[in-house]
Parts: C-alpha cells; sequence; structure tokens
C-alpha cells in the first residue's frame, strides 16, 4: 500500500522539509493501532457496503481490518486511532448500510452510533461510480448530523469508466466537505485528514443540506412532537429525527421512546415521562 | 411511440422500463426505496433465472436480485412497446 511510504515518524522529517511534498504532509499522521486511549475527537466511518469503506480504516489507523467484497463483511462496529496534528482521535468503521431507516442489525448499529454515539465528526465513504444509490445514505447522515465529510472513493474506478464527478459543486450543494479518493492507492488520504481536522475543530463550519418537507400539517406534528421528545428525553440531541421516524411508523424508534431506552442511549434517561409521551403521539397519529 | 404499463415480473429481457408505483408498504417499502427503486428509477433484467425465480435486476449502477412476489408489486412502464 502506497500509503505506507508517507507514514514515518514525525522526528525523522526536518521542520525546514518543503512543506508541499506528501512525503512531509505525511509524516502528520501516526497510526495508533488499536490505542486508543484519551482521545479528543471521536470519527464515524459510514458508508455503503462495497465502497471501500474498511480500506480508509486501515489506511489511517494502519489496522488491518478485514477487506473483502462481500455483504455483511463489518458486522460489529471496528474500532482503532490515529494522531493527526497534536490531535488523537479514534475511528469507528461502521458496517456498510444502504440506509439507515430499514431495520437490520447492521443498520440499527450505524444508526444508533452516528445519533447516539454523537461523534465528532461522521466520514460518509461514497462510490464515485454509483454516486446516484449512495447519495441516499449521505443525506439521511446528513438529516442527523451536521458535521459530515464525504470521502468520494473510487476516482481511479470513475475515470477508468469516463465519468467525471465535479466535487466542487457535490460539496457545495451537500453543504460539507468533499473529497476525491483512491484510498487502495492512498490517494486523497491526506486530504480527508485534513478535511476531517477542520470539521472536527470547528475551522471549516458546514451547512449541511437538508429535505425541506414543506407540508404545513407535516412539519406542525413533527414540531409538536419535539417539543414532547425534548421535554421527556432532555438533552437528546436529535429530536426532530426522532420526531420524523415515530411519525413513518418505525418500530424500533418506537420501542426505543416508549420503554425508555432511547434516553439510555444519551445518558439522560427520565423513564417516567416515557409513557406520557406514547399517549401523546397515539394522538397525533 | 406508445407506453405500455405493467408489472416489473412481466418485464421481459431487454427494454428499459421505469418504476411508476410501488404497491408495497411499510419496512419492504422502505427497503425498496433504500436500493433505489421509488418512482422514476429506470430498471431493466439483468439476469434471467433458468428456474423463474428470482430474476436480477439492474437499477441504479447496481445489480438486485428480486423474487417474483416483491417484482409483482412493482408497477413500471416501457417505452415502445
Amino acid at each position: 500500500m502506497t500509503v505506507d511510504n508517507l507514514v514515518s515518524n514525525p522526528a525523522a522529517h526536518p521542520a525546514s522539509a518543503c512543506a508541499a511534498c506528501p512525503m512531509y504532509n505525511g509524516a502528520q499522521l501516526t497510526r495508533l493501532g488499536i490505542n486508543m486511549t484519551d482521545w479528543d475527537f471521536v470519527v464515524a466511518l459510514a458508508g455503503n457496503p462495497n465502497t471501500g469503506k474498511s480500506t480508509v480504516f486501515n489506511a489511517l489507523t494502519g489496522l488491518r481490518q478485514h477487506t473483502g467484497n462481500w455483504p455483511g463483511k463489518t458486522v460489529v462496529r471496528a474500532e482503532g486511532g490515529f494522531l493527526y496534528g497534536d490531535k488523537r482521535y479514534k475511528l469507528v468503521d461502521l458496517p456498510g448500510t444502504y440506509s439507515l431507516l430499514s431495520t437490520s442489525a447492521d443498520e440499527e448499529v450505524a444508526r444508533d452510533f452516528i445519533l447516539f454515539g454523537q461523534p465528532t465528526v461522521t466520514v460518509v465513504i461514497v462510490d464515485a461510480t454509483r454516486l446516484e444509490r449512495n447519495l441516499n445514505l449521505a443525506l439521511q447522515v446528513l438529516e442527523i448530523t451536521d458535521r459530515v465529510v464525504v470521502g468520494l472513493n473510487l476516482m481511479d474506478e470513475a475515470k477508468r469508466h469516463g465519468l467525471q464527478v465535479d466535487e466542487r459543486r457535490l460539496a457545495r450543494d451537500l453543504g460539507v466537505p468533499v473529497v476525491p479518493m483512491a484510498a487502495r492507492q492512498g490517494e486523497g488520504v491526506q486530504a480527508l485528514l485534513k478535511a476531517i481536522d477542520e470539521v472536527a475543530s470547528g475551522v471549516f463550519v458546514t451547512q449541511p443540506r437538508r429535505v425541506n418537507h414543506r407540508d404545513p400539517q407535516l412539519e406542525g406534528a413533527v414540531s409538536q412532537l419535539v417539543r414532547q421528545i425534548e421535554f421527556a428525553f432532555p438533552g437528546l440531541p436529535n429530536a426532530r429525527w426522532v420526531a420524523l421516524r415515530l411519525l413513518d411508523d418505525d418500530e424500533s424508534i418506537e420501542r426505543a421512546v416508549s420503554d425508555g431506552t432511547l434516553g439510555q442511549l444519551t445518558q439522560t434517561l427520565t423513564p417516567q415521562t416515557a409513557p406520557a409521551i406514547r399517549l401523546e403521539l397515539e394522538a397525533v397519529n | 411511440m406508445t407506453t405500455m404499463t405493467t408489472t416489473l415480473d412481466q418485464l421481459p429481457t431487454g427494454p428499459r422500463a421505469r418504476v411508476t408505483t410501488l404497491q408495497l408498504t411499510g419496512a419492504e417499502r422502505r427497503r425498496m426505496m433504500d436500493l433505489g427503486i421509488l418512482p422514476g428509477a429506470a430498471i431493466e433484467v439483468a439476469l434471467e433465472n433458468p428456474l423463474g425465480d428470482p430474476t436480477a435486476y439492474r437499477v441504479r449502477g447496481a445489480v438486485i436480485a428480486l423474487r417474483r412476489e416483491q417484482a409483482r408489486q412493482i408497477h413500471v412502464e416501457v417505452e415502445g412497446g
């Protein structure tokens, strides 16, 4: 893997080295493998199956998370660490999913972590050759969290197929950084690190695209539910998203609300108020 | 040019169709939409199964196998015909 050559002991490169040289920039990354004590930031890695997520994970952590071309390979999440600049990052590789809304075990792991694990930054790896399919998940993630970086992977394959992707336009439309990558060749890994760092530290302020539902009746129901959810689960980070899921008859979210586990996930459980919300819900439906 | 409407399970190999309606509900509907099968999507038969079921369809750059009962609930229109 080419990226191996880029990563070495920072001390080996004197500060006078040419700052534009990839060798020099590469030295800012130190892979920490499974050593993840006292991290500053948590980064979640999401994406459709088969987009090279685990390859990106390995490039950043130096671990050998199994990569291979079959569904359900990353069944549970894998974790690793890296040091970039002077910050320690914990990287969580989530199972590959097409969506956060269906109810397979994989999707629930990914969804719960992005929703309630409250990662500092969520990186969505998308397949540049199948953008239309991949942007479904990217938009779903943007509904949940502001701090997103899109890794536009498999750019080498896209080029081979004669596809051109306007990554600047995509970044503008999505409102978050978009980094073109060919992770297998180690290309774009440095730019991805920089984008993660900028979003994590707040240097880059994202303006994520949200789907505007425009229906006043729906908006009314959502804001009514949001008030009740926030009352029952103070500090819950994504009340609006939870409200939309409830209106969409999402059984697992409904269960989490009615039995109070929703609050447990964010450690602000107030079980006494949970039954009340269920009653109100039935009224809205 | 005429437009023929049918269900996906009746779609022959060759022509490209466009999804018009999903007759599915709940989680199954959601799943189809997540896989890119929603009104407006272009879809065609990718591989026919000698046993007749399931059939593989090409939609948005991926090949997805559907059972006949599922395909029957996806309405499509074929141009030409």
